[in-house]
């Protein structure tokens, strides 16, 4: 029906796209694998850190990019702050209540954006939005391919934190056994602090890299959780080369769907094979068997 | 189950009932209904999620289905209003079936369970969204008429009652479960399934049955919002908004517990109602306390609002004898 | 004990003070007609809400400084403001607590399912509601003597849409031939289409494709994708405000140049914050929507206050505007805040009926629905946006084909 470049184009831009889902599933399954919580103000987190990114280029003149260095740990203190004086005290362990202070924090996060910044949608302009990048037939936009080499940049470097620092060692430490690794000595509130400062973290790099593309208003980011949570569980939950492999797997799913059977539609592909795959291979595609 | 346990729900029930006599605005008969549509949701939802520890994060599924179910077998077949709400609660006890056979038959659990459920409530959405008998994107219009024996009532009094008595059958029911092995079956299971399972529960049975229950009043929560608005779409019936309400509502009021789904959406509301009161000429200044509350709850009371009574009390005994 | 007395007396004499002052203050207030604005404010349909109130409230605050209401004697509009919360029932709640306060009449709403669920909520009270946009055709229907829609409903809109393209391209010398349709997956984009596949073959078109989408979307490369490789004459998209824009830079950077970009209802193409910022994307493009006369001076002042305030200006605006105008018109001509003198006076309005700035007819309602009412075609044309048809109404010639 299409000719092969369209085909090979959908593919690709499946992939561009698939590469930020990425970033934002990683904050979500690093979260789950830790602390086995659901959260429900991750969408809300990357509106604000997309707003952060907006707010740097209207108020600062800073282009996006370079906006990475500054509010990549900018947003992993807050993420560190908000899980270790506002989620953990305030849910006393107990997960439903985990539940129900993410969701407000999201109602909190998505009104406090509302009454600052109005409902208006907004986007910023840069030199690049517009340019791209030819291979023979196809047209490629420049900024996308950047957030995709910027997105599998920080999975490696992310995933080779986990495995060889201190700090990784004594995150997956606590994954695995709260307990033994509460009595070897880990802080182990200070390392779900850490794990859901990193969730943040890689919001705000998404964040830059989905600006120069795309338009922020304070609801946003919920267009993109539903579509991290299937990635989370495509993936197997709190693989972080899981998170990477699903999201990309789901961006060309989506993709190509959408280009035979028109978007509306399309999304109908993405949640039945997530149903599907719930239901014959609980533990993910790429993950661990249980 | 015996009078005793009863006699809470009965004087509870017949206190609110007598809310109308007193309370003459619609303002609050309208903020009470929608308190009642939401409180039923809960309900179903605590059958399974509060006594059987399954969450779902997807009983708009069994509101939606309930929903349309009565508005298009009263618009497209002529069916009585009534025998629409019946066929309807029984519609989505279906769908709950259903969804939980397929479920609980792959041993899904916890995130897991919860995600399949969300999943499955996004795919009827699209469905709904886009097919022809339900209307599409247009959604359906319950014709006007308000008449009781259409399940429509001029005054806002009458229906009032109507929901409240629901909500006093799923109280019923609730406390009846609460009091058989049915209900001590599926405690154990939310304890301990696989010790449920080595004492000789037949689990898979049991959830089913709880999934079932709990969707059938679900739904019945969703025919009363069709009646009440005569309106619904896909995003009405099958949207986030009402598996949210349907969860927080228990949670906070305390979940397994026969009246913790209803004082959950009575707070919840009348939260939301007060913090109107602060809103300005910002839009969002009011949700976002609305928010800082709900956190500020989760923080005060962790095991909802009647752990924290339940916690309270013994404290208070000694001090006063 | 003494001074407990002196403050209990002092106590006392403030209120006996207070009540003795009472009766002043209550005429002062009995004097106000109050005047329901229900917008959502908050939640998915945000930013409408805000443009709908900007345009309730410019006309409330003319219609004050200018002597109030002249047949109750100078009254002043004392708006009741609600937010909707995008969802029908929190708008059903403001309409209770509304009532409650004692509007004499409600506008707005601007989403179907909040109109449907507040107009309903209205009836039991009789108590007039004016739909600013709420285009299902099921609002007016329903045989609701309460509610009366100033804008054109959907069968208007899109049969005027189909009309005017037709015209237009004949006029061209008949340039455009193949259509490609992308329209959001909701009420009115799913209705259009259907509109469009039954018409346009009719009138000599060629639909190549029609291409729904979800909203919000994530991403328009696909759609992008599949009008380039169909490389239609003409592209016809019906979205909300976000999804245009990213399918109109995802055109153009993919270089995607139909002849003409016909948009209908769409939030963008009649929205100045796009034509500011994307000025290369947006040059061109038409749109069959609401929107203002541009040759009514009346009009123009309006809009030069809402721009000089920094506020935006959409079709929301002048659409409540007017709304509120039209309520105030009847009130004038009932003499009266009765309910019942309000809707009966609405139901007789006529051409006589100026004070309104939309390109319309003459008001008659017809079952609470403005015969008068129609949308006109607009073009951003050198950063502005021009209104290119009816000829009666435009300010500029159509720029069409865009590129030959």
């Amino acid at each position: 029906m299409y000719a092969p470049a369209i085909v090979a184009e959908a593919f690709l831009n499946g992939l561009l796209t698939g590469s930020v889902y990425a970033l934002i599933a990683l904050g979500l399954t690093l979260v789950y694998g830790v602390l086995h919580i659901i959260n429900f103000a991750h969408g809300a987190l990357l509106t604000g850190a997309m707003f952060a990114v907006w707010a740097a280029h209207a108020g600062l003149g800073l282009d996006p990019y370079l906006a990475i260095p500054l509010l990549t740990p900018l947003f992993f203190a807050l993420g560190y702050a908000l899980q270790r004086f506002v989620i953990g005290p305030a849910s006393h362990g107990s997960e439903s209540n985990i539940l129900l202070v993410t969701l407000g924090l999201a109602i909190i996060i998505e009104n406090a954006l509302l009454a600052t910044f109005r409902s208006d949608t907004r986007t910023l302009a840069t030199d690049y939005g517009f340019q791209s990048v030819e291979f023979g037939p196809l047209i490629l936009s420049k900024p996308r391919l950047i957030g995709f080499a910027a997105a599998v940049l920080v999975t490696i470097l992310l995933w080779l934190v986990l495995a060889h620092s201190d700090t990784g060692k004594a995150i997956r430490a606590v994954a695995k056994e709260k307990l033994g690794a509460r009595l070897v000595g880990i802080d182990v509130g200070h390392v779900y602090a850490v794990t859901f400062g990193l969730g943040c973290a890689c919001l705000a790099i998404a964040a830059c890299l989905l600006m120069p593309t795309f338009y922020v208003n304070p609801r946003v980011g919920n267009a993109f959780v539903l579509v991290a949570f299937t990635i989370v569980v495509l993936g197997g939950m709190s693989s972080v080369p899981g998170a990477l492999l699903g999201a990309l797997f789901v961006g060309v799913v989506e993709s190509l769907s959408g280009l035979y059977f028109g978007d509306s539609l399309g999304q109908l592909g993405i949640f039945l094979i997530f149903i599907l795959v719930l239901l014959v291979r609980p533990t993910g595609l790429f993950g661990a068997k249980a | 189950m015996t009078a005793r346990d009863l006699l809470p729900i009965a004087v509870a029930v017949a206190l609110t009932a007598l809310v109308p006599l007193f309370v003459t605005t619609n303002t609050v008969l309208n903020f009470l209904v929608l308190v009642l549509i939401v409180a039923l949701a809960a309900q179903g939802w605590n059958i399974l999620g509060g006594f059987g520890g399954q969450f779902s994060f997807g009983h708009a599924a069994f509101f939606g289905t309930g929903a349309y179910a009565t508005a298009i077998l009263q618009t497209r077949f002529g069916v009585n209003a009534w025998a629409g709400f019946a066929l309807g609660v029984a519609a989505g006890a279906l769908a709950g079936w259903i969804i939980g056979y397929l479920s609980f038959r792959s041993g899904l659990r916890g995130s897991y369970f919860a995600l399949v459920t969300l999943a499955f409530a996004e795919v009827f959405r699209i469905l709904a969204n886009a097919a022809e008998v339900t209307g599409g994107a247009a959604g359906m219009l319950i014709k006007l008429d308000m008449r009781p024996a259409n399940f429509q009532f001029a005054s806002r009094a009458v229906f009032f009652w109507v929901a409240l008595a629901l909500v006093a059958a799923a109280l019923v029911l609730t406390r009846g479960i609460e009091c058989s092995r049915f209900g001590a079956r599926l405690v154990a299971i939310r304890e301990n399934e696989e010790a449920a399972q080595a004492l000789g529960v037949d689990t898979l049975r049991t959830k089913l049955a709880a999934i079932t229950l709990s969707a059938g009043v679900t739904a019945a929560s969703g025919c009363l919002y069709a009646q009440y608005f005569l309106f619904v779409d896909a995003q009405i019936a099958y949207g986030t908004w009402i598996s949210v309400e349907a969860l927080l509502a228990p949670i906070i009021g305390g979940a397994g517990t026969a009246f913790g789904p209803l004082i959950g959406a009575l707070s919840l509301h009348a939260l939301g109602e007060i913090a109107k009161l602060f809103a300005g000429r910002v839009p969002g200044i009011d949700l976002a306390l609305f928010g800082c509350l709900l956190v500020a709850a989760v923080a005060f009371a962790p095991e909802g609002i009647l752990g924290l009574a339940r916690r309270t009390r013994p404290r208070l005994k000694p001090a006063a004898g | 004990m003494s001074l407990i007395d002196r403050r209990t007396v002092l106590k006392t004499g403030t209120a006996a003070a207070a009540l003795v002052a009472a009766p002043a203050y209550l005429r002062a207030q009995a004097g106000a007609v109050k005047v329901g604005i229900l917008q959502p404010v908050t939640g998915a349909l945000a930013q409408d809400g805000e443009l709908g109130r900007t345009g309730a409230e410019a006309a409330i605050n003319e219609i004050n400084s200018s002597g109030g209401l002249k047949s109750l004697g100078g009254a002043k509009i004392e708006m009741v403001f609600g937010d909707a919360r995008s969802n029908p029932e929190a708008g059903t709640q403001e309409v209770e607590r509304m009532q409650a306060e004692g509007v004499v009449a409600i506008v707005g709403g601007f989403a179907s399912p909040i109109c449907l669920a507040a107009t309903q909520a209205a009836a039991r009270y009789e108590l007039p509601y004016i739909v600013d946009v709420g285009v299902s055709d099921q609002i007016t229907s329903r045989g609701l003597k309460n509610t009366f829609r100033f804008g054109p409903g959907f069968g208007i809109v899109t049969g005027t849409a189909v009309e005017n393209l037709t015209k237009l391209n004949d006029a061209a010398g008949r340039p455009a031939k193949t259509v490609v349709l992308v329209h959001e997956d909701q009420l009115f984009g799913s209705g259009l289409a259907k509109l469009m596949q039954n018409e346009l073959p009719k009138r000599g078109f060629e639909i190549l494709d029609t291409i729904a989408h979800p909203t919000p979307a994530r991403d328009m490369s696909n759609i992008a994708l599949r009008i380039r490789s169909l490389n239609p004459d003409l592209v016809i998209p019906s979205s909300y405000y976000n999804e245009f824009v990213l399918l109109a830079r995802t055109m153009q950077q993919q270089r995607i140049r139909p002849k003409g970009v016909y948009a209908v209802l769409n939030g963008a193409a009649s929205n100045y914050r796009f034509v500011k910022e994307f000025p290369d994307a947006a040059a061109n493009v038409m749109d069959c929507n609401h929107w203002h006369d541009p040759r009514n001076p009346k009009a123009v002042a309006v809009k030069k206050q809402v721009d000089d305030a920094g506020k935006l200006w959409a079709y929301n605006v002048p659409l409540n505007y007017s709304c509120v105008m039209l309520l105030a018109d009847a009130i004038e001509r009932a003499g009266s805040a009765d309910r019942g003198k309000i809707i009966e006076a609405l139901a007789a309005t006529s051409g006589a009926f100026k004070a309104h700035i939309m390109p319309y007819g003459d008001t008659r309602f017809v079952n609470g629905q403005n015969q008068g009412a129609g949308p006109v075609n607009t073009q951003v044309q050198g950063n502005d946006i021009k209104v290119i048809f009816p000829e009666s109404f435009a300010d500029a010639k159509p720029v069409f084909p865009a590129r030959g």
